[in-house]
């Protein structure tokens, strides 16, 4: 198939409902996710061995978000990642399966972005090292079927996702040493105490807090290098600072990320407006090009509850259907994305982590001290070739940003790497406007 | 479906859990997919195919994202050294 009326890209929550509601209405709909399994990053599934927290509401979310999904009729497409869009309502993918990778072209009526977010990583000392994995990162490796079991681990970094890291590594059998959360209590009450209208949320929170017992909760503390053992060069301790004083925690595993940015290279690529680095919709879910919608995280990090409804309203909208019934919870969610952002704000001191010899780019180990004489994103490029390695400046960018208050550029396709066939590809499909089956 | 899969990974046997990744085997094995451009030895970061670290040979295929490729038997894995 490579024809459909919506072509939704990302199946996590958003993707998924957006793709049921749009189905269920007798559309055409064509799913694309990079993972190997739908769901998303929160409902990544994994190895059958894995012990799975029971978190009964959180499963019946899930369940019911995939029931839906199977039952409506939508195509979905795993192992596949969109790199370019070459010609309006188009699309070019590359699907991964373990065989040799495969093109495919695309072409939409209407296109929904469920692409998610990513962790926010910010370079210290020793972050590069093996065993120092982002907090969800290492909870995605742990449900793939890496083995925690005894393993003492750090959770560190920021944002709420740290807490749910945290109490599911617990439950694989991971020792917790404590877990470091950069904002301030100061930001973080207001914070806590505005969650009244979100009762699921202060559920899921107090089920978190609850299953890590004595584990402490350090607010204002974080992590300044992290240090390998002389003969293993494995990770074996964690500089944590709370601003007064600073103390080594042996640890065999970091997990550190700092809150989420969103991935938003697919919608730049497409024309679609940002805002504060946040794609802008209307109520639709709709862009400022108008047959793509965007749902999720892309739109404000609001999380789970936020990205189902963004997708069903999209879903719907694309399908024709009203979404009058579902405008009061999503003007919620927003403003909940808004107080998110508030709490886990950044401390200034993260920006001074970095000492001169610190990598700061990883796929091109370039150092802080070559990056600090430049003027922005596009001189680092150059001049460092900062950004330039196969991650496309996906982690060193959103660091840039933080450390330089660098803010990215254009988007160029291909989005990401692709084998030189894809390329080839791309060029035979300019010249020959008709379509390859 | 059986409950586990034996990969190869640098021609050593490594059983994994049916449905591991296989950035995962290659953490339990304690192997560094890759070597940075100057030779630090790097393994996965974000578990999400976002960062490239994990890359690797897989079954002939060079850099594959091994956090986002699914363990099957007998798949031969080879890493930077």
């Amino acid at each position: 198939m490579n024809l459909a009326e919506i072509i939704i890209v990302g199946a996590g929550p958003a993707g998924i409902a957006a793709a049921a509601a749009a189905a269920h209405h007798g559309r055409s709909v064509l799913l694309l996710d990079d993972n190997p399994t739908p769901g998303g990053q929160i409902w990544r599934s994994g190895a059958q061995s894995s012990r799975r927290r029971k978190d009964t509401r959180e499963d019946a979310i899930k369940a019911n978000a995939l029931h839906q999904l199977r039952s409506s009729g939508a195509t979905i497409l795993s192992g596949t990642r969109v790199f370019d869009a070459p010609a309006p309502s188009t699309l070019l993918a590359l699907r991964e399966t373990e065989a040799d990778p495969e093109i495919l072209n695309l072409k939409y009526d209407r296109l929904i972005l469920a692409t998610g977010a990513r962790e926010r990583f910010l370079p210290f000392p020793g972050w590069t090292l093996p065993g120092v994995f982002g907090a969800g990162g290492l909870q995605a490796l742990v449900k793939g079927g890496f083995p925690v079991h005894g393993k003492r681990v750090l959770v560190a970094g920021s944002g709420p996702l740290l807490l749910a890291v945290a109490a599911h590594l617990l439950d694989d059998g991971a020792h917790i040493t404590s877990v470091a959360e950069q904002a301030p209590i100061s930001q973080l009450i207001p914070f806590a105490a505005s969650l009244w209208s979100h009762p699921a949320k202060i559920r899921q929170a107090i089920s978190y807090r609850t299953a890590l017992g004595r584990t402490p909760y350090r607010t204002g503390c974080w992590p300044v290098a992290a240090f390998a053992g002389e003969t293993t060069g494995s990770l074996k301790s964690v500089r944590l600072t709370d601003g007064a004083k600073t103390w080594d925690e042996p640890c065999e595993l970091l997990a550190c990320g700092f809150h989420l940015v969103p991935n938003t290279e697919l919608a730049s690529l497409l024309g679609c407006k940002l805002h504060d680095g946040f794609v802008e919709v209307n109520e639709h879910q709709q862009t400022s090009v108008a047959n793509i919608y965007c749902a999720g995280e892309p739109t404000g990090i609001a999380g789970l509850e936020a990205a189902l409804l963004q997708g069903k309203i999209a879903g719907l909208a694309c399908a024709a259907q009203p979404t009058n019934s579902l405008q009061a919870r999503n003007s919620t969610a927003k403003k909940f994305a808004t107080r998110l952002q508030a709490a886990f704000r950044l401390r200034s001191e993260l920006r001074s982590l970095p000492t001169p010899q610190t990598i700061v780019c990883r796929c091109e180990d370039v150092t802080f001290q070559s990056l600090a004489s430049r003027h922005s994103w596009t001189d680092a490029k150059l001049q460092t070739r900062c950004g330039m390695g196969p991650c496309q400046g996906r982690i060193c960018g959103p660091a840039a940003q933080t450390l330089f208050g660098w803010t990215p550029t254009s988007v160029r396709p291909p989005l990401s790497p692709v084998p030189i066939s894809a390329l080839c590809f791309h060029n035979s499909q300019q010249n020959t406007p008709q379509e390859i089956a | 479906m059986p409950e586990n899969v034996t990969l190869h990974i640098n021609g050593a046997p490594v059983q994994m859990p049916t449905g591991s990744v296989v950035s995962a085997a290659l953490l339990k094995a304690v192997i560094p997919p890759r070597r940075s451009v100057t030779g630090e030895p790097r393994s996965a970061l974000c578990g999400m195919g976002i960062c490239f670290e994990c890359c690797a040979t897989v079954n002939g295929i060079p850099h594959r994202r091994t956090c986002q490729l699914i363990c099957s038997d007998g798949m031969v894995v080879e890493t930077e050294r």
